[in-house]
């Protein structure tokens, strides 16, 4: 919990453009967050294991448009760069002009490849980068005043499906979310990213609610976690089974493409895990009781939110 | 191969870079290499790309010329113009060894990446973005082709030019030394390009107009047509202004090249903050009195001209003087 990213600086939750530099350290009442980009922690060969499989059963949660191999390759070579820096003592990255050595103790890797060659890695530039890095990929292409989501790997989506937004508009993918538009969050957003610079990386955070220890809640699978929402209500072991998901959230200007890297990182956190924070407890409590009704319908927990709120509020 | 990075996140805005190297693309084109005083791998950069220089109290935006992966230097090169602001001239006048500060590379003239292929008209100087075009072109197998005027004897890059347009099949050169043949080159090579082309363009103010003109008039779409406008998504440093504090009477300095939030950091009145860049809308501070500079993407334009509040992390002051409700 020590370093889990609790996201609420409020007693009440509203959507806004909490968009802030990275690598700021974040305190929380549990510990700090955020002075990393990269977070490699204890489950780090458990979500990857978890992520092959996903791909393995379902290769649509990976899209990559061939105009974006570029793309891939120069988020690769930054985020092996930013794990060697960030533990070096697990990670180096070495290379000679195009010829690159990739080490990675944790995994028992040893790789040499070639930049720009994708058969050198095992599945290309992109799924080699997700086999490394706890966070799901998206890579936007910038074009025609606009981003587009042109690429990307991600088996944590938070019930959305890369495979139904590759292709699609910034502005378009938002289309679902409630109130954002109106209040030109969004647009004041993509305003933001569009003149984002490399080097200057920025952050934010988002969250839902899970039921289950369960990281894959992409809309392909709904099925398997869909009808969770409800049993979930009268369940006696709600505590321990309903978890606050957080995403980290990193927006990066790839510097050789040009193209904007974001990267999104899922944390989970039971509520009777965050309920040994007082506090913690207390804030989720109230935010999940005054939360809007159409944000409580669009995160997808308006059938069982009262029951956590009332359970952490102890009434 | 232990060469330390100048990645993110230990860059800055600026780079203090030395002056390695120098030579003569042509009569009145200095190029110059810069590197980092340790020999650090310098920040990567996008085609295009362009760094700008602090010189004699001059700052001029010149493209980089090298390749943008993984760089040991830059390379620009700088036309002398006699009758400019005086930064080309400074340029000129730095010695090997001498220390520079430049930005960080910033892109505002990229490659369109979906394009189906890129048609990339120089002229003279206008030359220096196109090399780098060029060389992402060749690295990715892209389609291009490279329409370069200039004046005889002074084609600054050509043996750069020359040499990446034959080193892939999907190159190509087309060279002109005289006004007459370019204006009928530039006219065939817009009727020959397939759907999908984009057309780039850097050169003197005439030059692009021209090209421009003749693509509209040849029915390009807008959306294909791209020049190098040396954009900057950097705010200026500002006019010096000053703050009251309609609650304590108190009067705060806000220098040039300070923002008000950090001006107000230095006097103990702290606001919240997270983006920094007139996003969030964290910093809004109420304006009593006085006609904000708004330069930030929050407000709306009815609470801008309304002048009643500022975010103050990157608005200043259109009067010398603000009052805030703090
Ligand atoms: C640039 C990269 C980004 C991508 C690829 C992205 C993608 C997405 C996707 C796929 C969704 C789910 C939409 C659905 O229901 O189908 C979403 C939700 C959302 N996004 Fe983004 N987003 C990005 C950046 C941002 C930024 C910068 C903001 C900041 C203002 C933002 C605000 C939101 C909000 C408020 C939601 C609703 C989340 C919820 O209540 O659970 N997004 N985003
Ligand atoms: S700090 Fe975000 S708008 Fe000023």
């Amino acid at each position: 919990m020590k370093r889990f990213p609790f996201p609420f600086p409020h007693d009440a939750y509203r959507y806004s453009a909490n968009i802030e530099p990275a690598l700021t350290r974040a305190e929380t009442a549990a510990g700090a967050w955020g002075d990393t980009v990269l977070e490699v922690d204890g489950d780090y060969r458990v979500e990857l294991a978890e992520r092959r499989a996903i791909l393995q059963s379902d290769p649509s949660r990976m899209a990559l448009l061939d105009h974006m191999r570029p793309a891939a390759w120069d988020a690769l070579v930054l985020l092996l760069e930013t794990l060697a820096q960030q533990y070096p003592r697990d990670m180096a990255f070495e290379r000679s002009g195009r010829s690159c050595r990739w080490v990675n103790r944790l995994l028992d890797e040893e790789r040499d490849f070639v930049l720009g060659d994708d058969s050198s890695l095992p599945g290309g530039p992109l799924a080699y980068a997700s086999s490394q890095v706890q966070e799901d990929i998206v890579l936007l292409d910038q074009r025609e005043d606009a981003l587009w989501l042109d690429a990307g790997v991600v088996t944590f989506a938070a019930d959305w499906s890369m495979g139904f937004d590759v292709g699609m508009r910034f502005l378009e993918v938002h289309g679902p979310v409630p109130r954002i538009h109106e209040e030109q969050i969004i647009s004041r957003a993509q305003h933001f990213i569009m003149r984002l610079q490399p080097g200057r990386n920025y952050r934010r955070t988002n969250w839902t609610m899970t039921v289950g220890r369960r990281l894959d809640t992409s809309t392909e699978t709904y099925p398997e976690w869909g009808p969770d929402r409800v049993s979930i209500v009268d369940d006696p072991e709600l505590p321990e089974r309903l978890h606050l998901r957080v995403e980290v959230q990193h927006l990066i200007r790839l510097p050789r493409s040009g193209a904007v890297m974001f990267l999104v990182r899922t944390y989970l956190a039971s509520l009777a895990e965050v309920a040994t924070i007082p506090a913690w407890r207390d804030r989720l409590g109230k935010v999940l009781a005054e939360l809007p009704q159409d944000m409580a319908d669009y995160k997808g927990i308006s059938r069982y939110r009262e029951a956590a709120s009332d359970w952490l509020l102890g009434v | 191969m232990s060469t330390p990075l100048l990645t993110a996140p230990q860059v800055g805005v600026h780079l203090d870079l030395v002056v390695a190297d120098s030579s003569y693309q042509a009569a009145g084109i200095r190029e110059l290499v810069l590197r980092h005083p340790g020999r650090a791998i310098l920040p990567s950069f996008a085609p295009g790309s362009h760094i700008v220089i602090e010189c004699e109290g001059h700052t001029n935006a010149y493209s980089l010329t090298g390749s943008g992966d993984f760089p040991e230097e830059y390379r620009i090169s700088v036309l002398y113009c006699p009758d400019g602001r005086g930064g080309s001239a400074a340029v000129h006048r730095l010695m090997h060894g001498e220390q520079v500060r430049v930005s960080a590379p910033r892109s505002a003239f990229p490659p369109v990446a979906n394009a189906r292929r890129h048609l990339l008209i120089a002229g003279g100087i206008g030359i220096t973005p196109m090399v780098s075009h060029l060389r992402a072109a060749a690295e990715w197998g892209r389609d291009a082709e490279l329409l370069y005027s200039y004046r005889p004897g002074q084609g600054a890059h050509l043996a750069d030019v020359q040499a990446l347009c034959g080193s892939s099949p999907g190159l190509s050169l087309s060279e002109f030394t005289n006004r007459r043949s370019f204006r009928a080159g530039l006219a065939e090579a817009l009727r020959r390009q397939p759907l999908g082309t984009h057309l780039y363009v850097c050169g003197p103010q005439a030059f692009m107009d021209t090209v421009i003109a003749e693509a509209r008039a040849a029915c390009w779409p807008e959306s294909r047509l791209h020049l190098e406008a040396f954009g900057s998504a950097e705010l200026d440093a500002g006019r010096p202004f000053s703050v009251r504090l309609g609650r304590s009477g108190r009067s705060v300095a806000v220098p040039s090249g300070v923002s008000l939030l950090d001006a107000l950091d230095r006097v103990g009145v702290t606001m919240p903050r997270l983006c920094r860049q007139g996003v969030c809308g964290e910093c809004v501070v109420p304006v009593k009195a006085g006609r904000p500079e708004h330069r930030d993407l929050f407000l709306s334009d009815a609470e801008k001209s309304a002048n009643s509040a500022i975010m103050c992390c990157v608005s200043r002051s259109l009067d010398p003087e603000l009052e805030l409700d703090l």
